[in-house]
């Protein structure tokens, strides 16, 4: 064993948690950010509105990670008019584009957990908000989707956790986050054991801060579901 | 007392596809009338409740209210719905509406609920709405849960605070629609008590119930509804003590449920 060369390198591992948890945060937030809008169209009564959302979280839920990543980050430079257009610069960035696709990815997912929460909204405190006088809007607003978000937090604490473990096919297209520096270490020394353990233990450490964080989120925002103390 | 009827309800028909729950009932609530609606399961009465704050569309019919006139059209299915969304909001601000399963909302705290309709659909600034709450929930005798969630209440507290709820948009009438059906027996008396009170204060109510001591002690007036034809109607010491209707005599000798 020569966990030597793993603690000479651990700048670098703690480099790459840094870029996994700024590749996870950017891409939870924006898939988030787009899910909420998605989840209300799901479930709308027009097949124009749900139609194109159901299509779109069936096929990226039906569809490996890996693949979806390889689709924006190579597929999509093959055509000139990508290359040739002002988003280049982006697109031709590998964060730019892990980033993209995990977003697209974690967003299919939260939008089917958001949307089943929102259908699952007692109808009866839908009734209550109209009879007294709360426009549609408002409703919405104050007291269907702040429900729904509410339990959606186990759900969407797995989706994280989920997403999490993703981001290590970032290393795939060149990115040192924690797998990338492991590969990295491992071709330098050879140490594929502790290089890749070490990994490993980080995204253990984080997987259990996020369980920390969704179960005093749980705590914070359900405790309306919780037994009377 | 005042001739205009606070509420007017006239001539209401409403279908479930081709059965018809509701033939033509029409009936009017003037200032500090309690009234009672009661019947068998399936006799109409709630629908009837429902129609009034257009929960249910009618198909027929039409409602005022302190003699201003629910602007109705006909929709695609062929009932009727509000023709202007921002007339419909006042005119259910307008109306207080509790529930059988109570119906709060589970998010929120029990202040929370009772501030909501006063600053979200009336514009009351939030420190006025929550005194007015707190006073409101002292007066059904739930002030001390004001800060819990509904589902760490008893029934028959949530049940208070729902009344609580639809009293702070200061409504002209409240409804009820069956208000102690969902409660354990021994929790049904808290709920009348404080209904007894609010028509001792000279609220107009009406109410769906199958509580006839309720309908007898507390409403002047009672109507019965049968297959969605008021049967029999009138003062509840004269209705429910000396029926004329052979239904109505069935009914409230337990021969009709």
């Amino acid at each position: 064993m020569n966990f030597d060369a793993i603690a000479e390198n651990l700048p670098l591992y703690l480099g790459g948690a840094l870029t996994t948890l700024k590749l996870l945060a950017i891409s939870l937030l924006g898939g988030l950010v787009v899910a909420v809008p998605l989840a209300v169209l799901r479930n709308a009564h027009s097949r124009w509105l749900h139609g194109p959302v159901w299509a779109y979280t069936y096929a990226i839920r039906g569809t490996p990670l890996l693949v979806q990543l390889f689709l924006v980050y190579y597929g999509l430079a093959q055509f000139a008019v990508v290359r040739d257009s002002v988003l280049w610069p982006w697109l031709s960035s590998a964060w730019f584009c892990a980033c993209l696709a995990f977003a697209i990815n974690t967003c299919a997912y939260t939008t089917e957990i958001i949307a089943g929460a929102l259908r699952n909204t007692p109808r009866g405190e839908i009734e209550a908000a109209r009879a007294l006088g709360l426009s549609r809007a408002q409703v919405l607003r104050r007291i269907v989707m702040p429900s729904a978000l509410r339990r959606a937090i186990p759900s969407y604490g797995n989706e994280a956790i989920l997403m999490l473990h993703g981001t290590s096919l970032a290393s795939v297209v060149t990115l040192l986050d924690i797998t990338g520096v492991a590969r990295d270490v491992n071709s330098r020394y050879y140490i594929p054991f502790e290089a890749f353990i070490t990994a490993g233990l980080l995204y253990l450490s984080i997987t259990l801060a996020l369980v920390g964080l969704f179960h005093a989120a749980e705590r914070r925002w359900l405790a309306h579901l919780a037994p009377r103390s | 007392m005042d001739a205009t009827p606070t509420l007017q309800v006239t001539d209401l028909h409403k279908r479930y596809g081709d059965h018809e729950v509701l033939k033509g009932v029409s009936l009017a609530a003037r200032p500090g009338d309690v009234i009672t609606l009661i019947g068998s399961s399936g006799s109409g009465k709630s629908t009837l409740l429902r129609c009034l704050n257009l929960l249910e569309q009618p198909h027929e019919g039409c409602l005022a209210l302190d003699g201003e006139d629910l602007a109705l059209q006909r929709d695609r299915d062929g009932s009727l719905r509000a023709r202007d969304a921002a007339q419909l909001q006042r005119w259910r601000s307008r109306l207080g509406f509790v529930f059988q399963q109570f119906n709060l909302w589970q998010h929120m705290t029990v202040l929370e609920n009772v501030i909501e309709a006063p600053v979200q659909v009336l514009g009351i600034p939030k420190p006025r709405a929550i005194e007015r709450a707190r006073a409101l929930l002292e007066r059904v005798g739930v002030g001390h849960r004001a800060a819990l969630y509904p589902a760490h209440l008893s029934g028959g507290e949530q049940q208070r605070v729902a009344i609580a709820r639809a009293l702070a948009v200061d409504p002209k009438v409240m409804l009820f629609d069956e208000p102690t059906s969902a409660l354990d027996p021994e929790l049904v008396g808290e709920v009348l008590k404080v209904m007894r009170d609010l028509a001792a204060e000279g609220r107009t109510m009406i109410v769906v119930t199958h509580e006839m001591g309720f309908a007898r002690e507390v409403s002047n007036h009672t109507l019965f509804l049968h297959q969605g034809r008021v049967e029999e109607e009138g003062d509840p010491r004269e209705v429910l003590v000396r029926p004329r209707s052979a239904r109505l005599q069935q009914f409230l000798s337990g021969g009709l449920k």
